[in-house]
């Protein structure tokens, strides 16, 4: 381990190339997985005895609910990282995956809005476990939006940071909202404590829709911080070595 | 197996439109956000260039540029 220089990876330079060479790996195995868990999902699982084919959205829903908390706290940690030492790659990083769970944060939303309709008779109830999730999406729209609104690269990143580490608080209060307050939302699908409650088909399909979320998530995350890096480091040698050497 | 036909599978038992809507926005948004993401790497890449070939420029400028189609040509 002692041999492995981690600064070297914090280098844009060098994690520029690396992230291209992963890409093209995490978009096929997202893909993979997506039709895995599709088929599984559709195809296989069967129909549910008290909600009848309504609950095929969960196999879209819960895995997007997963990553927008997920890629949050993600974000939270390279922004924290980024304060701490001062990485213009941790800064970046947060920014890259901001977008992508935005939205997925809206995929959660709206596939909730879809579910909720039919199996409690709304689009939407002031709930605990919605409410938060709501904040959640405004959280990453105000860390995009006070990013853009600031000129300087610097200060745009110190003050999305300060948003994404303060804005952290809410993940957990999402995550256990259902068990905090008497809300709407059924609890927990899957819980470490507990034997799932739901058919083992069924989770199996939702766990693999939940690995092709992931996979995608850092397929998009990572692509849009090459993009990032490119333009913020436009002015750089290594930059100009590239971009003449593909001329 | 859990459907008998096609049409059985697309009426979803009665909830086809909660299901296929949660589906379909799910796709379009996944679709839409790689060909953003495609589209900001070329933006990136046009302006790696041409900072390289022409000096410091800045973004914004780059932006309003009127050569800029004449270099992603």
């Amino acid at each position: 381990m002692s041999s492995l220089n981690w600064y070297k990876y914090s280098s844009p330079a060098t994690f520029y190339g690396l992230a291209g060479k992963m890409i093209p790996w995490f978009y096929g195995a997202a893909a993979l997985f997506c039709v895995a868990g599709l088929y599984i999902g559709l195809f296989l699982a069967p129909t549910d005895f008290q909600q009848s084919e309504a609950y095929r959205i969960i196999f879209i829903h819960v895995p997007a609910a997963w990553m927008s908390m997920f890629i949050y706290v993600v974000m939270a940690f390279w922004a924290a990282l980024g304060l701490a030492f001062n990485t213009r790659l941790s800064f970046m990083m947060a920014s890259a995956l901001a977008p992508t769970g935005a939205m997925l944060t809206f995929v959660s939303l709206w596939t909730g809005a879809l579910w909720g309709k039919p199996t409690w008779g709304a689009w939407w109830v002031w709930d605990a476990r919605l409410t938060s999730e709501l904040i959640l999406f405004f959280l990453y729209l105000g860390f995009m939006a006070l990013q853009a609104a600031i000129d300087d690269p610097r200060r745009a990143d110190r003050a999305g940071a300060l948003i994404a580490l303060v804005g952290v608080v809410n993940v957990p209060i999402i995550y256990f909202s259902v068990r905090w307050w008497n809300t709407l939302h059924q609890g927990a699908s899957v819980s470490m404590t507990k034997a799932p409650s739901m058919a083992s088909i069924m989770l199996v399909g939702m766990l693999v829709m939940a690995l092709a979320a992931w996979m995608y998530a850092i397929a998009a995350a990572l692509s849009r911080a090459r993009s990032i890096i490119l333009e913020r480091e436009k002015n750089s040698q290594w930059v100009a070595q590239m971009v003449e050497a593909e001329a | 197996m859990n459907w008998n036909s096609w049409s059985e599978f697309f009426h979803m038992g009665g909830y086809a439109f909660y299901v296929w809507g949660s589906y379909a926005v799910t796709a379009v948004l996944v679709v839409g956000e790689i060909l953003l993401l495609r589209a900001h790497r070329q933006k990136a890449l046009t302006l790696a260039k041409h900072t390289v070939k022409y000096g410091k420029v800045e973004k914004d400028k780059f932006d309003k540029d009127e050569r800029n189609d004449e270099i992603t040509a």
